[in-house]
């Protein structure tokens, strides 16, 4: 269900595009992850199924420390293990994957059931899933490859960044239980400093391209990174520059929507005026035939 | 082809579409417009009003595609045996360029067949479309199949298959606003049957090729 306790900037599949927002003073709020202090302890990812009442199934080793290998409807967030060559030396790349909560979000302009997705004025996006029809656009829409389908019950689940914590005034599970102060959380302008402050500590370092990843692309995002590779956000897995996209804004945009409507309106004024100029085609009376008549309205 | 179809009954109707014919026709047109309905509510909110007439969003969801298999499970075959007489010809090609006479009622050709061009314009635009329609839609249809398509590809068919819906639906609407326009054409579709002075009028090859040459 919707939070009221949280005001909603943005609705899924609605009509109108302004929503309740009476409160809409409220800061955004971004949890940022500075990977360089990450040590892979997956106590965020323990957090995060403790809070959340979740439950994965026991999966297979894969090669890596990654378990389970990817995100599901029951793992909201999991570390990722890379090991791979960064200018020419070996890097072993540990990564917190979930959702973005971006400010332009993917799954929410896709999203054709209303109400299902909503991003609240502090710039969380939550699924709302009792409105949630199973289609799986917002997957097809997201630029991240985070929503995920749930077969059991056709819902889509993805992380809430603890919507219901953060509501009453407590950090997202995740950062409670992170040790080293990778993940801290607050408001989006006290993180953006946060992170200025961290690149010039990872640059004194000898980490001259690490970056902050806040792709602009999405509107910038409430789930931002430090990255101390920053230059190559793709060795992570991360893209380079997300968007929504022109397929799926022209899919599911108000321009589209009229062009629908317009083919439909068009079709049938055509029938009505084609009508009213030349009225029904009939065989000529003068054909004759038992039947003839019977051919006539 | 389905001459054994096409007779003249004693009373002197002359039967257009047998029982299979009509039955998968009409089949196919409830699918259709349960199809385009629910089509419509996922495509626009504006429309989403319509899933609480198919059973709420999740069962309408859950039935779209299903529907969409019976659709054209019901429709290749039936297509498969309207083939001959979809045949493009010359007088097809004389037809479409005097469409707009055919419009304002000012022309009819005496070699028409069983289908005029328009007709066959219909027919040869749903043969494709829906077979863009199934290959997107299958690539879109949760849970089952549309994890193995990647998400990039997704987008792709996405919009592929709502432009296919619309271009069906032009298809549709011109093929309703026919049969209504042109008197005795929905009866033939309902009963079967139309009278021989319709069949001489609107179809005087088919007329022909059924009374034997006799065109009385």
């Amino acid at each position: 269900m919707a939070l009221e306790t949280q005001d909603i900037l943005r609705r899924s599949a609605t009509t109108m595009e302004s929503a309740p927002s009476a409160r809409s003073f409220r800061p955004e709020v971004a949890k940022l992850i500075d990977l360089s202090r990450c040590i892979g302890c997956k106590a965020c990812q323990a957090a995060c199924m403790e809070w959340n009442d979740l439950r994965d199934v026991i999966g297979t080793f894969q090669g890596t420390y990654a378990n389970p290998i990817d995100l599901t409807d029951q793992s909201w967030t999991v570390m990722r293990f890379q090991e791979t060559e960064v200018d020419g030396n070996f890097a072993w790349l540990i990564f917190k994957d979930g959702c973005m909560h971006c400010a332009e979000p993917g799954c929410l302009k896709a999203c054709p059931a209303p109400g299902a997705v909503v991003q609240y004025a502090n710039g969380i996006v939550d699924f709302q899933q009792d409105h949630c029809i199973g289609c799986g656009y917002c997957i097809t829409g997201c630029p991240f490859d985070v929503p995920r389908l749930r077969k059991e019950d056709s819902r889509v689940y993805k992380c809430t960044l603890c919507s219901d914590r953060v509501s009453v005034g407590l950090e997202p599970a995740c950062i409670k239980a992170c040790p080293t102060q990778a993940l801290t959380f607050g408001s989006k302008a006290e993180m953006r400093e946060l992170a200025a402050h961290r690149l010039v500590d990872l640059n004194a370092r000898g980490l001259a391209k690490a970056a902050v990843y806040d792709p602009s692309g999405v509107g910038g995002t409430h789930v931002f990174y430090v990255l101390p590779h920053g230059e190559r956000p793709e060795v992570y897995g991360l893209p380079r520059d997300p968007s929504v996209g022109a397929l799926v804004g022209f899919w599911r945009s108000g321009v589209a929507r009229a062009l629908g409507v317009a083919t439909m309106f068009g079709v049938l004024v055509a029938g009505i005026l084609h009508y009213m100029r030349y009225g029904p085609l009939e065989v000529p009376d003068e054909s004759g035939g038992a039947g003839g008549k019977e051919a006539q309205p | 082809m389905n001459r054994d179809e096409d007779f003249v009954l004693p009373d002197g109707k002359v039967v257009r579409h047998g029982n299979f014919e009509r039955i998968v026709h009409w089949s196919v047109a409830i699918a259709f417009i349960f199809l385009f309905l629910s089509g419509l509510a996922l495509f626009s909110p504006f429309f989403f009003w319509l899933a609480a007439v198919f059973g709420g969003g999740q069962f309408m969801r859950l039935l779209h595609p299903f529907a969409g298999v019976l659709l054209v499970l019901l429709f290749y075959p039936y297509a498969w045996r309207l083939r001959q007489d979809n045949r493009w010809t010359p007088t097809d090609a004389e037809w479409v360029k005097h469409s707009v006479a055919y419009m304002e009622k000012r022309i009819e050709f005496d070699d028409t067949g069983k289908y005029n061009a328009g007709q066959k314009l219909m027919y040869w635009s749903m043969v494709p479309i829906i077979a863009v329609l199934l290959l997107t839609g299958i690539t879109m249809w949760q849970p089952w199949f549309a994890g193995a398509f990647p998400a990039p590809l997704r987008r792709v068919t996405s919009l592929l298959h709502a432009v296919a819906a619309f271009v069906m639906f032009i298809g549709i609407g011109i093929h309703w606003y026919a049969a209504y326009w042109t008197r005795g054409s929905i009866r033939s579709m309902v009963r079967g049957t139309v009278t021989r002075a319709w069949a001489r009028y609107h179809h005087p090859a088919w007329f022909r090729q059924v009374t034997g040459g006799k065109d009385r």
